[in-house]
C-alpha cells in the first residue's frame, strides 16, 4: 500500500508539472464544450438560393417571400435564365435552383395545379438533403395556404387531406446542443482515460524509466494501479468540469440523476482505461502509440453515434458499433440527460461496459506480463 | 559464495528470418566484493549480458545466479538485492533530485537517512542541487544522481552498464574512485566500458567480442598473457609506413596507436631486421623501439585472433 501511495504522488507530481497536459486536461475540454456544439448543428441553415422566375406574378413572388422569410434560405441570385443559375451552382455560389415555369400563376388558377423545378448541388450530400426537404415542405405548406383562401365555405374540402402534428418528447425544442454536449463530452473523458494514460506509460518505456522500476521490488500490479488510478480520477474530473460547463453555458440539467451518470462513468473509465494500457503494451514510442490513437479515435467519433445515427447505418457498420464502447456511453449520457434515465434503465450497458473493462484489462495484462 | 555467476548463457533476438547471436554461451564468476569489467566494443553483448542479470531479459539457455539466487526462478529477490543503472540516464526527468532519491529510496521501502552512509560521498555532490529537475542536471550530475539511485537501497552487487561513457576525463576518472571506495563497504560491482584505458582499475576484466569472452584475467594478467613481442614505429609519412609494416613478413599484425604503429613480432629477434627493411624503404625520420602492450593491444591480439 505504501508503495502504491508513492507512485500515485510521483504520478500526481509529474502530471502537474507538466504544463502541457495540464493545458490538455483542463482547457481542452473547456474550449471545446464552448465550441463545438455551435458548430456541430444538425440544421442547415443559409441554404444558398437561385430562383428563376419565368412567371413574375403576384403567385410567385409570393412564393419566394414565403422561402426567404423561413429563414433557413437565402436568397443569392433572382434572374430569368437556368443556365445562368446553373452557372451560379457551378461557381459554387448557389446551393439550390428553384425554377418557376411560365404561367405559374395562370395555371394554378385555372387548372388547379401547376409545376415547379428544383435542381439540387449534392456536393454537400447533407446541406442538399436537408435544403430540398425544407424547401419541399414549405412549398407544401404555400400549397394548403392558397387552397384554403379558395375554400368557400360551406363547401367541403374537395379532396381529404392527411395532416400530421408532431411533438418532440425529451428535447421539446429539438435543441441540437442538448444533444451534442452530452457526446462530446464522452469523447473528451475517453481522449483522457484512454489516450493519455497509455501515452504516459509508454513515455516510461521510452525514456527507460520502466527499466529502473522494473528492478525495483515494485509488483506489476502496483505499477499498474499506479498509472491507472490518476487518469481515472483525471477521467471523472473532467467529466465533472463537463458537466459544469454544460449546466454554465447551455443550461443543460440531466433530467435523470449525477448518480447515475458517475456510476456508469467510474466503470465506462476502467474500461477505456484498459484500452490505453493495452495500446501501451503493444507500442513502443509515443509516435506510435499517438497513430494508433487517431485512428481509434475516428472509429470511435464516426462509429459511435456522436454525429449520425446508428439506425441509419448499414447492418455490418451497426456491429461495429456493438463494440465501441463510446457508444454505449454517448447512449446512457443521452438518456440520463434527456429521458432521466435511472440505473435500472441503463443496467444493459452497464454490463456491456464492464464486460469491455473486464476483458480490455484481462488482456492488457496478459499482454504486459509477456512482454515485460 | 561467488557473488554472481553465469553458466553458458545464450541469447539471440529477431526472428526466423533476421537472427542476431548476441550472446554465444558465457560462463564466468564474479568473486564478492571484486569489481569485475566487462570490456568490449559496441554491440559485443555487454547490454544482453547485464539486461539478464538484473531479470530484466530472459536468457535462451544457460543459468545465471546472482548473490546466489537463480535469475529466472528467484527474480523478485534478486531485484531486492541489486542496483542497476543502465547506460542510458533514465530517471524521471521531471522529478528533482530530492525527489528522484526519496522516490527510489521508499520503493526499496527504505529511506535515504537510513543509507546516507553509504551515498553521502557521491550525493553530498548533488545536495546542492536537490530541489532542481533532474532533466536539467549536467551529465556528470546527472551520473552521480543515478549512481546514488541505484545505491540507496544498499545494493549487494552493483551493476553499472557503460556508467563512463559520453563523461569527460575528469569525472571518469573521480567515477572511478567512487567505485573504489564503494568496494571497500564489500559491495560487488560488474561494471561494462568500451574505453579500454577503464580495464587497469578493475580487479578483473573480461574481453568480449561478439557475444564470446575471449579472456578473462586481471588486467595485469591479460597483459601478461601477450607474449609476443611488441614494437612502436614512427616515421614521417605513416601511411607508407603502414602499407609497408603490413608486407613485412616477420610481423604478425600492425595497426595505428596513437602517434606511433604498433607492430606484433611472430618471434623475438627481428627488431633489427625490420629496421632495416624499413629503411630500406627510405623512410625518413625512421623510430623504431619496444613497447609495453596495454590492455587495447592485448584486445585486438585477441580479437585478430578469432
Amino acid at each position: 500500500m505504501r508503495t502504491l501511495r508513492f507512485l500515485l504522488q510521483k504520478e500526481f507530481r509529474q502530471i502537474f508539472r507538466d504544463p502541457s497536459i495540464l493545458r490538455v486536461i483542463f482547457i481542452m475540454p473547456v474550449f471545446q464544450l464552448l465550441i463545438l456544439p455551435w458548430a456541430a448543428d444538425y440544421e442547415v441553415k443559409n441554404i444558398q438560393l437561385s430562383v428563376v422566375d419565368h412567371d413574375h406574378s403576384n403567385y410567385s413572388r409570393r412564393l419566394i417571400g414565403k422561402i426567404t422569410s423561413s429563414g433557413y434560405f437565402k436568397l443569392e441570385d433572382y434572374n430569368n435564365s437556368y443556365p445562368n443559375a446553373l452557372y451560379d451552382i457551378e461557381k459554387d455560389k448557389a446551393d439550390l435552383i428553384l425554377e418557376i415555369p411560365a404561367f405559374f400563376e395562370k395555371n394554378l388558377v385555372n387548372q388547379n395545379e401547376s409545376t415547379l423545378f428544383m435542381a439540387i448541388n449534392a456536393i454537400n450530400g447533407v446541406k442538399a438533403n436537408l435544403g430540398g426537404a425544407y424547401l419541399g415542405s414549405i412549398i407544401q405548406d404555400y400549397n394548403r395556404e392558397i387552397r384554403l383562401k379558395w375554400i368557400q365555405f360551406p363547401r367541403f374540402s374537395p379532396e381529404t387531406t392527411i395532416e400530421i402534428e408532431s411533438s418532440n418528447w425529451y428535447n421539446p425544442q429539438m435543441n441540437y446542443k442538448y444533444f451534442m454536449v452530452p457526446g462530446i463530452l464522452v469523447i473528451l473523458v475517453t481522449l483522457v482515460g484512454s489516450f493519455l494514460a497509455s501515452l504516459n506509460i509508454v513515455k516510461e518505456k521510452e525514456i527507460g524509466t520502466i527499466e529502473q522500476i522494473n528492478v525495483t521490488p515494485v509488483k506489476k500490479y502496483q505499477f499498474i494501479l499506479g498509472k491507472l488510478i490518476p487518469f481515472w480520477i483525471l477521467g471523472l474530473t473532467i467529466l465533472s468540469i463537463g458537466l459544469l460547463i454544460a449546466r454554465l453555458a447551455y443550461g443543460i440539467i440531466p433530467s435523470g440523476s449525477f448518480l447515475t451518470i458517475y456510476v456508469f462513468a467510474a466503470v465506462y473509465l476502467l474500461a477505456v482505461l484498459g484500452l490505453g494500457l493495452l495500446i501501451s503494451t503493444y507500442t513502443s514510442t509515443q509516435q506510435q502509440a499517438m497513430l494508433i490513437s487517431f485512428f481509434l479515435m475516428m472509429i470511435f467519433i464516426l462509429l459511435g453515434g456522436l454525429y449520425t445515427s446508428i439506425d441509419s447505418m448499414p447492418v455490418w457498420a451497426q456491429w461495429i458499433t456493438k463494440f465501441n464502447p463510446v457508444t454505449y456511453f454517448i447512449e446512457v449520457m443521452r438518456m440520463v440527460i434527456l429521458k432521466g434515465s435511472g440505473l435500472g434503465d441503463i443496467k444493459r450497458h452497464l454490463l456491456i461496459v464492464l464486460g469491455f473493462a473486464v476483458f480490455l484489462n484481462g488482456w492488457a495484462v496478459v499482454s504486459y506480463r509477456k512482454r515485460a | 559464495m561467488q557473488a554472481i555467476t553465469l553458466n553458458n548463457i545464450e541469447k539471440k533476438y529477431g526472428s526466423k528470418k533476421s537472427t542476431v547471436q548476441a550472446l554465444r554461451g558465457i560462463s564466468f564468476e564474479v568473486d564478492k566484493g571484486e569489481i569485475f569489467g566487462i570490456i568490449g566494443p559496441d554491440g559485443a553483448g555487454k547490454t544482453s549480458l547485464f539486461r539478464i542479470l538484473t531479470t530484466l531479459l530472459l536468457p535462451d539457455n544457460g543459468t545465471a545466479t546472482v548473490d546466489g539466487f537463480d535469475v529466472v526462478k528467484d527474480y523478485k529477490i534478486i531485484r531486492r538485492r541489486v542496483g542497476y543503472m543502465p547506460g542510458r540516464f533514465s530517471l524521471y526527468q521531471d522529478l528533482t533530485v530530492g525527489e528522484n532519491m526519496n522516490f527510489f529510496a521508499t520503493i526499496f521501502n527504505t529511506s535515504i537517512e537510513e543509507n546516507y552512509g553509504l551515498v553521502k560521498e557521491i550525493y553530498s555532490q548533488i545536495e546542492p542541487f536537490r530541489d532542481r529537475r533532474a532533466g536539467k542536471l549536467s551529465g556528470g550530475m546527472k551520473q552521480k544522481l543515478a549512481l546514488s539511485c541505484a545505491l540507496i537501497h544498499r545494493p549487494s552487487v552493483l551493476f553499472l552498464d557503460e556508467p563512463t561513457t559520453g563523461v569527460d576525463a575528469v569525472s571518469r576518472k573521480e567515477f572511478w574512485d567512487m567505485l573504489k571506495r564503494l568496494k571497500e563497504q564489500g559491495i560487488t560491482i560488474l561494471v561494462s566500458t568500451p574505453y579500454m584505458d577503464e580495464a587497469a582499475m578493475c580487479d578483473r576484466v573480461a574481453l568480449v567480442q561478439a557475444g564470446s569472452i575471449m579472456s578473462i584475467n586481471s588486467p595485469a594478467g591479460i597483459i601478461r598473457e601477450f607474449t609476443n613481442p611488441l614494437l612502436a614505429v614512427k616515421a614521417d609519412n605513416m601511411l607508407h609506413l603502414l602499407n609497408d609494416l603490413n608486407k613485412y613478413e616477420g610481423q604478425a599484425d600492425s595497426y595505428p596507436f596513437g602517434e606511433y604503429h604498433h607492430v606484433v613480432m611472430k618471434e623475438k629477434g627481428l627488431e633489427n631486421d625490420l629496421e632495416n627493411y624499413l629503411q630500406k624503404k627510405a623512410h625518413q625520420n625512421l623510430e623504431v623501439k619496444a613497447a609495453t602492450p596495454g590492455i587495447e593491444d592485448c584486445f585486438i591480439h585477441l580479437m585478430k585472433k578469432e
